[in-house]
């Protein structure tokens, strides 16, 4: 069971839930040291991750760059509020479009579940169109269904 | 891609395009929920248009405004291109799991 789901829950909030076969540990590890972060979070076909900082500590600054075709780039920064091995990261981070979008406040778990890890993922946007502006972009980390947002705006 | 970005990070817009979904409006039509004046609206309009999201003809002295199937297209593809592009990156994750050393045993 490694399926993708994504609950819009209202008021600018979604919860995207993914099942691993790995630790907890080692999910978490995936999620926060940058040698391995930059080994799965890619971008789009023919966009380059050109660097990735992840300093995992209260206060510390995650700073993600891609770049693509016709030398466009793609940035995610943000700052790490709460990180405990190997439970819980609370961050805020943004997307840089170029222009900055609005905070995405995300509460990551991990949770030890059917001897893998359950990773839970609530984002929470300012609002409601805050989300679907940042659905619509996109290129959340592994976030799936931007699209039913888009499907549902142009059906 | 990257107008079409932009056009799309801005939450009227994104209600514009919602509105448009229900067929061709006037400036006028697309002014009426929004808490903003016309040469506002007629701003994001541009953006809009220069991101080819929407077209807009010219009936009279109006210029009505309709999603454009062309860009809207290409949108959809670039989303479909997306999609697969996010599941690709669980998937990555996947496999840098199953390669990852075995944690040192220091969880508290």
């Amino acid at each position: 069971m490694t399926a993708l789901k994504i609950d819009l829950v209202g008021d600018g909030a979604a919860i995207v839930t993914r099942h691993f076969a790995a630790s907890p540990e080692q999910v978490f590890r995936a999620h926060v040291e940058a040698e391995y972060i930059r080994q799965w979070m890619g971008g789009m076909e023919g966009w380059d991750m050109t660097h990735c900082e992840s300093d995992a500590r209260a206060g510390g600054v995650l700073r993600y760059g891609w770049a693509g075709p016709d030398g466009m780039s793609f940035e995610i920064t943000g700052e790490y509020e709460v990180v405990k091995p190997y439970s819980e990261i609370r961050h805020v981070e943004r997307m840089h479009v170029p222009e900055a979008t609005p905070d995405n406040r995300c509460h990551t778990t991990f949770e030890a579940k059917e001897g893998g890890t359950l990773l839970t993922v609530r984002m929470q946007l300012p609002d409601e169109e805050s989300l679907k502006a940042m659905l619509d972009t996109g290129m959340e980390q592994g976030m799936e269904d931007s699209y039913g947002r888009i499907d549902g705006l142009f059906s | 891609m990257h107008r079409t970005f932009a056009a799309l990070s801005d939450p009227t817009r994104c209600a514009i395009l919602e509105m448009l979904a229900d067929g061709e409006k006037t400036v006028m039509d697309i002014a009426v929920p929004f808490a903003m004046s016309q040469p506002a609206i007629s701003r994001h309009l541009k953006v809009l248009e220069d991101a080819a999201l929407i077209t807009r003809r010219i009936d009279g002295a109006k210029r009505p405004c309709a999603l454009s199937p062309a860009g809207l297209e290409q949108l959809e593809q670039w989303a479909t291109k997306l999609r697969k592009s996010m599941a690709r990156n669980y998937d990555r994750l996947d496999a840098v799991l199953a390669a990852m050393p075995p944690v040192e045993k220091d969880t508290p």
